[in-house]
């Protein structure tokens, strides 16, 4: 009795600590992550970095602001593409559609989410790029933006399940439409969800090389206008990592910890944003 | 003709002989009673399974009626389809009459009824708005911009909200405590001006203190419109209303002015009910 107790205490404890190893190992890949990015990276962020053009070859220094600037362009593109189409579908998929088309949208949405971002950017130089017989930010910002789509379609539905009836039936028995009570009461009420969800997926999609390589392709300089070839953090780190120059390589480091910052700042900002307005609800 | 057989003419049950006609049955001087929903053969079924199995009812005008009866009896069923909320969930048929003022319900642009008829629900259930814009919502709908402030502040002086929420009208409606929050429900409800509100269980969710005060409202709301309240509390119903129906198993039992229905129910099911029998 005594030494079966003792084992199952053993046990409990052996699984518990287990879990806790993996646990910390998987935090400590961030971390890991973080400090290489910061030990190969940190020594050269400096304000010629944000605002300078890459130097040509062999010359030291410079920095990435055009590809800064290209990828904060690249993101309003797709978030002009996929914020809206996301959240429409996830309206109708929330408030109006049959079980039917809901489990086919549904499907459809997370066999999109599953599709190899390669094959979407193929895809986007194939509608994109191909008519318009060159590459521009708009094809770029178009591939990103179809990736957004099931992530804030999928979120922006979970967000409005979460409202409660209650609220629309108020609304509702006040004489409003359904459109209206949605767009009045319900749509509000997931706000800060449907905002969270937007920025999880720009924060997903910050960092996709593949679709941007024959959609923005790169550019050595600014990128005037939406209809020319873009530079990107996600690109010049490619192409910066695997050139042949020592100070390319430090350069694409310091891209790799912008890129991080980048989507650090998106997902503190939405927790902010979803903390504040979660409180205010209460 | 009194109060006594204007009720009973229009329930669907043996007419009960009340006997003792010094028992005043309302504190209303008697023939000033009349119907504002006229209720017959009403049956709701969602899905395959009907709840109300066919009743008759009068509602009257300007008094609080009661619905009591155990839970899943089809009360707030019954509620519901006199504003047609019952459409709102999908799978439900409804069958009968419902006239309001002698209009078929079913026929009427359900915007305006539910503008006639307005609703208060079991929980709270504020909109994620500041207090002004839940009271201006209804009016905001139907289309009127013009003189919101005054429309607001009556509106939450009939509620008895205004004197505890003056000060923070832009304030979110989360702010303020349940019972706030309910009597801000009702005075969302009634900046539309309704003729008629119905109150699913208003007070389930609230302290008694509260209660009291709602109940307090009520009292004072029935001179400019009709109340109908579920109310699962039966000290409640005999406090606060003037007429109960007891319903049981999807079917009106009885329908009393509340004082006769809680000394000398005529139905044996009724006395059990309210003497804590079942349900």
């Amino acid at each position: 009795m005594n030494l079966h107790s003792g084992w199952r205490k053993f046990l409990n404890a052996f699984m518990l600590g287990l879990t806790a190893i993996f646990a910390f190992a998987t935090v400590s890949v961030l971390f890991l992550i973080l400090g290489y990015l910061i030990y190969h990276g940190g020594k050269n962020v400096n304000w010629s970095f944000f605002t300078e053009l890459p130097k040509p070859v062999g010359e030291q220094g410079g920095g990435m602001a055009n590809a800064i600037v290209g990828t904060a362009k690249l993101l309003s593109v797709a978030l002009l593409i996929g914020a809206p189409a996301g959240i429409f579908s996830g309206v109708y998929l929330s408030e109006f559609g049959g079980k039917a088309p809901n489990f086919f949208v549904r499907y459809m949405a997370d066999l999109l989410n599953g599709v190899p971002s390669i094959v979407i950017g193929i895809f986007a130089y194939a509608i994109v790029v191909l008519p318009a017989g060159h590459f521009s930010t708009l094809a770029g910002g178009f591939a990103l933006g179809v990736m957004m789509i099931p992530i804030i379609l999928r979120s922006t539905e979970q967000f409005l399940k979460a409202v409660p009836r209650t609220l629309r039936e108020g609304a509702m028995a006040l004489g409003a439409s359904k459109w209206r009570t949605i767009l009045t009461v319900v749509v509000p009420a997931a706000a800060s969800g449907i905002i969270t969800g937007i920025m999880l997926a720009l924060a997903r999609i910050a960092g996709e090389t593949a679709p941007l390589l024959f959609t923005a392709f790169s550019n050595r300089y600014s990128s005037p206008g939406f209809n020319e070839p873009i530079a990107s953090l996600p690109v010049m780190i490619y192409t910066y990592a695997i050139g042949p120059y020592q100070d390319w390589h430090e350069q694409a480091w310091t891209a790799g910890l912008v890129l991080l910052g980048l989507v650090f700042v998106l997902n503190v900002a939405t927790r902010l944003v979803f903390a504040r307005k979660t409180a205010a609800a209460r | 003709m009194n109060g006594a057989s204007i009720v009973q003419k229009h329930q669907n049950l043996e007419p009960v002989h009340l006997g003792q006609k010094d028992i005043p049955l309302v504190e209303l001087p008697i023939g000033t009673i009349k119907p504002q929903f006229k209720i017959s053969n009403l049956k709701v079924s969602y899905g395959a399974k009907e709840v109300l199995h066919g009743v008759d009812l009068d509602v009257f005008a300007n008094v609080v009626t009661a619905l009591i009866g155990p839970s899943g009896c089809g009360k707030s069923t019954f509620l519901r389809s006199l504003n047609r909320m019952t459409e709102v969930v999908r799978g439900t048929q409804v069958e009968g009459e419902i006239l309001l003022d002698n209009e078929n319900v079913f026929r009427m642009d359900v915007v305006k009824l539910r503008r006639r008829v307005g609703m208060v629900f079991q929980r709270p259930n504020p909109f994620p708005k500041s207090i002004f814009d839940n009271v201006a919502y209804g009016l905001r709908i139907n289309g009127h911009h013009d003189s919101l402030s005054e429309a607001v502040e009556h509106s939450l002086r009939r509620a008895a909200l205004w004197d505890e929420v003056k000060g923070q009208l832009h304030k979110s409606a989360y702010a303020l405590s349940g019972g706030q929050q309910q009597r801000l429900c009702i005075a969302r409800a009634l900046a539309v001006n309704p003729e008629v509100l119905l109150l699913d269980e208003p007070c389930s969710a609230l302290d008694p203190i509260t209660t009291a005060k709602i109940e307090e409202l009520l009292f004072q709301l029935k001179s400019s419109c009709t109340i109908v309240i579920v109310t699962h509390n039966m000290q409640q119903a005999a406090r606060a209303s003037d007429f109960t129906a007891f319903l049981l198993d999807g079917q009106l039992v009885e329908y009393q002015s509340t004082r006769k229905l809680f000394t000398t129910p005529s139905d044996p099911r009724t006395e059990a009910y309210i003497t804590g029998r079942f349900g």
